[in-house]
């Protein structure tokens, strides 16, 4: 039974619990992406759901705070009522992880940095955390940023908290950034696209004034790119992809290209089995090749689907053996970047390569230490030693 | 404004940190005669001057890794600059600190058009970057006032922003990778040419940091296409409320502007008798809102922003068919400051960030604020997101007249965390508002944001003395005694 506290002062009592019996605890919001990172597991577990509902919402300030385990559909019905949107469009990885669709709060969304197709153009979640509350590993309750949209007052410490896997902080309230949603928007489709050849396109396409914001290379070998704004400017932008790739290319209207796109959002072109391995990889956009295919002999069953213009690699494959996998996935990562294994059955994860940490570990913990001494709150979920 | 006292120890140890600095950096690049370091005693917030202990001024990574571990072996302390057109002194010096200058680190690395990135050193200039792109119709996008000047290092050392970042975002927004050294010279690369690394964001806590975490090396920036084409749309409002509720419908009407600049009746009188734009004497308000993208998206915005303005009782329109129109609209908005210095002989630009529905009641507030310090104030402010730039104008030569306006803008200051807003949007906070930062955030909020500071900087020989009012050792911070439940400072009131 999860532990739910549901004021700030119930929190603390929880922490300080824990501190005084030295027992860590597993911290999460509804607990979709529990199965993201190392695999541990917690006698006390502690939800923050009960920190739920919008507290403020001015559409006309892009600003809204609510508390931590709001769940993100709420916060997303709440913000198309006024014609705006999370611009981060993220994922429900739900799914992915065999747990139910439509159940993530914003607070796991935030903790996990998770963000969708549109990141390399609006930005990541990181980018739309203006500010929180929440209590530290030492039980106290501490704030940090603002609730404006621009603000550099002391430290920006809601970036350090994105995607930090609820390490640092119980986060109970926390103030985003929200923005117009497009008023209308298109996706200009190509068929049987090899992968060098898609990533030319992207490349060509990201450089021009065509500026979609979505680029995606699909398991199908389909290319997408979606152009959202204003109806002429999407009409006119269409036009200038039309020439600038001198391909055919078919066009979807504004239904079918939010469907696809939200379909590309939860990656339900990959089509990840429950039994299979899932990566994140993060690399420079024009590192995205052919080679990727080449990878079929060591990853079996072996499908990708690239995104943010080739900047982002989603990679599923079958049972193998967790070593050459490793290597495998890493040897994409020549020109730099970052791989994440996702999904894994245990035994893979508890591997300190799950979040492979590109700087120093010792740095990590010192942070670590700055909000959560005792480690207490998802020891070992990111390192053996963090 | 009250810095740390000097370090005696420093201070005595001073020959033999100089002569271990000209062995590692050679004698050209270390300087510790007074007037030689003059130009170094203050940064754009020229109120406050301090010489140096030293100045030191190394080429290459690997000579800010070696300068720090000398500062580190002696216990001295070490105030890192850029161009030193901060406005919050960020890059003031101390009297027993080295003043570490970047300005030798201004080559342009890699320009990477493929990965829309470019490496460079901190001291090129950020407009240097956009210059060395333009060519291939690329950009980088963050652009602040000071950007002739302004060096990339500094930028994202105060997290810098601009005309343009409600749109394009601040700096923080604009990053891929930064090369760090730390205090105890270890150097540090975080990201690259991709996109979010994973673990622990540090790129994002140290943009913004103040020069209190590390000194940044190498900026990996992200370059976008310069948009095919600007227009701007100039009106006159009868008040700040109906601009306000102006710019409210703009965002309302699911409008991002490049950029939505506005100015106060004292602001619009000064900059249009500088530079003659054409501004409406008999506004209280001005509006200046400017769209960028493909030329149709631009005449169809601009069209609708314009009616916008009129239902809201803009006066004077003037929509720019030509970039010679576009950039005399710009002329009194971006002279507002020289402007300001023509009809007061010194004058203190102040930086809060409000929730915008409270404007009206700012700047009324605003106004009492001034008939109560004596000194006169004039605004201009990027209404898009709620940054205000009060200019109070003061003469310096006047007896108690500094005094007054740094106790005016405080009082600014705290009127924007009153109603809800922020102490600094975009200037950081420095030692300018080092001691109001109590006004926004308690004594627990300060200790956490003090204990990230000791991670990596545990001596506090980083740019001490800015940023947080009260120096605390690391040490009596860090401990966490828990005794039958109780976690440390029971006395302190959690909510």
């Amino acid at each position: 039974m999860d532990l739910a506290p549901r004021t700030p002062q119930e929190l603390v009592d929880i922490i300080a619990a824990a501190a005084a019996d030295g027992v860590p605890l597993g911290l999460s919001g509804q607990g979709t992406k529990r199965d993201w990172g190392r695999s541990v597991s917690f006698a006390r577990q502690v939800t923050l759901r009960g920190f739920s509902g919008i507290v403020d919402y001015a559409p006309a300030e892009l600003v809204l705070t609510a508390g931590a385990g709001t769940p993100l559909a709420e916060i997303e019905q709440a913000l198309a009522a006024e014609g705006q949107h999370l611009a981060f469009e993220p994922p429900d990885l739900g799914p992915l992880f065999g747990r139910g669709a439509n159940q993530a709060t914003i607070g796991g969304v935030l903790a996990t940095n998770l963000s969708g197709s549109r990141r390399p153009f609006a930005g990541a979640a990181r980018d739309f955390f203006l500010g929180f509350s929440g209590v530290n590993g030492r039980g106290e309750v501490v704030k940090a940023g603002g609730k404006v949209v621009k603000n550099v007052t002391g430290y920006d410490l809601p970036k350090l908290i994105a995607g930090s896997f609820g390490t640092l902080i119980a986060l109970t309230e926390i103030t985003i950034k929200v923005v117009p949603a497009p008023e209308t928007s298109c996706s200009a489709v190509l068929d049987a696209v090899a992968p060098d050849m898609a990533n030319a396109c992207m490349t060509q396409a990201l450089g021009s004034t065509a500026d979609p914001s979505g680029a995606a290379y699909l398991p199908d070998r389909q290319l997408v790119f979606r152009l959202e704004g204003s109806g002429p400017s999407v009409a006119y932008r269409l036009q200038v992809l039309t020439d600038l790739l001198r391909r055919d290319m078919r066009v979807l209207a504004e239904a079918p290209s939010r469907e696809l796109w939200r379909e590309i959002r939860d990656l339900k072109p990959l089509k990840v089995q429950n039994d299979e391995i899932a990566w994140l990889l993060s690399a420079p956009p024009v590192a995205f090749s052919g080679d990727l295919c080449k990878l079929a002999e060591q990853l079996p069953g072996l499908r990708f689907l690239v995104d943010w213009g080739g900047g982002r690699i989603w990679l599923t494959h079958g049972l193998t053996a967790l070593d050459p996998a490793m290597r495998a996935v890493h040897s994409l990562l020549r020109q730099g970047g970052h791989a994440t294994l996702v999904k894994a059955p245990a035994d893979w994860r508890q591997s300190d390569l799950v979040f492979s940490p590109d700087v120093p570990v010792a740095l990590l913990q010192k942070v670590r230490a700055a909000f959560d001494p005792m480690r207490l709150f998802n020891r070992g979920r990111l390192h053996t030693d963090l | 404004m009250l810095m740390p006292p000097p370090d005696s120890a420093a201070l005595e140890a001073a020959p033999e940190f100089v002569a271990a600095l000209r062995a590692a950096l050679g004698p050209d690049n270390v300087m510790s005669d007074p007037r030689a370091m003059r130009p170094y005693e203050s940064d754009g917030l020229t109120a406050y001057r301090q010489i140096p202990l030293a100045v030191a001024l190394p080429r290459s990574t690997a000579e800010v890794s070696a300068a720090l571990k000398i500062a580190h072996r002696f216990g001295i302390k070490v105030v890192p600059r850029g161009a030193g057109t901060s406005l919050s002194g960020g890059a003031l010096p101390l009297a027993d600190g080295l003043l570490l200058g970047l300005g030798k680190l201004n080559r342009i690395l890699d320009i990477d058009l493929s990965n829309r990135c470019a490496v460079v050193q901190p001291g090129v200039t950020n407009l240097a970057i956009s210059h060395a792109v333009a060519g291939d119709g690329f950009y980088y996008a963050p652009d602040p006032s000071s950007q002739i000047a302004c060096s990339i290092g500094g930028n994202v050392a105060e997290n810098s922003g601009g005309v343009h970042c409600l749109k394009y975002g601040l700096t923080t927004n604009n990053l891929l990778g930064l090369e760090i050294v730390l205090m105890d010279g270890e150097i540090i690369r975080l990201g690259g040419k991709h996109l979010d690394s994973g673990l622990y964001d540090l790129m994002g806590l140290f943009t913004g940091s103040e020069g209190l975490l590390g000194v940044i090396t190498e900026v990996t920036v992200r370059l976008l296409r310069r948009p095919e084409k600007a227009r701007a749309l100039l009106a006159g409002f009868a008040t700040s409320e109906a601009a306000g509720a102006a710019v409210a419908a703009i965002i309302g009407a699911g409008i991002i502007p490049a950029g939505m600049e506005m100015m106060d009746r004292p602001a619009i009188h000064a900059a249009e008798d500088f530079v003659h734009a054409g501004y409406p004497l008999d506004a209280e308000a001005l509006l200046i809102v400017e769209l960028d993208g493909p030329q149709v998206e631009v005449d169809d915005l601009i069209a609708r922003v314009s009616a916008i303005a009129v239902s809201h009782g803009g006066k004077g329109l003037r929509i720019s068919e030509s970039e010679a129109e576009r950039l005399l609209i710009w002329a009194g908005r971006k002279a507002a400051f020289p402007a300001i210095g023509r009809i007061s002989p010194d004058y203190y630009c102040m930086d809060g960030t409000i929730p915008r529905s409270r404007l009206p009641e700012v700047l009324a507030r605003m106004t009492q604020l001034s008939a109560f310090h004596n000194l006169r104030v004039a605004n201009v402010f990027h209404a898009g997101d709620g940054n205000l730039h009060p200019l109070i104008l003061y003469d310096a030569n006047k007896p108690g007249e500094l005094e007054a306006a740094e106790a005016f803008g405080a009082d600014i200051l705290r009127l924007c965390v009153e109603v809800g807003g922020v102490l600094t949007g975009e200037h950081g906070v420095g030692v300018e508002k080092r001691d109001l930062m109590p006004t926004m955030f308690n004594e627990v909020d300060l200790q956490q944001q003090m204990r990230v500071k000791c991670a990596f900087d545990d001596g506090n020989l980083l740019n001490p003395g800015k940023v947080f009012p009260s120096l605390q050792r690391c040490a009596e911070m860090g401990a966490m005694h828990v005794r039958g439940g109780q976690l440390p400072h029971p006395e302190l009131p959690r909510f």
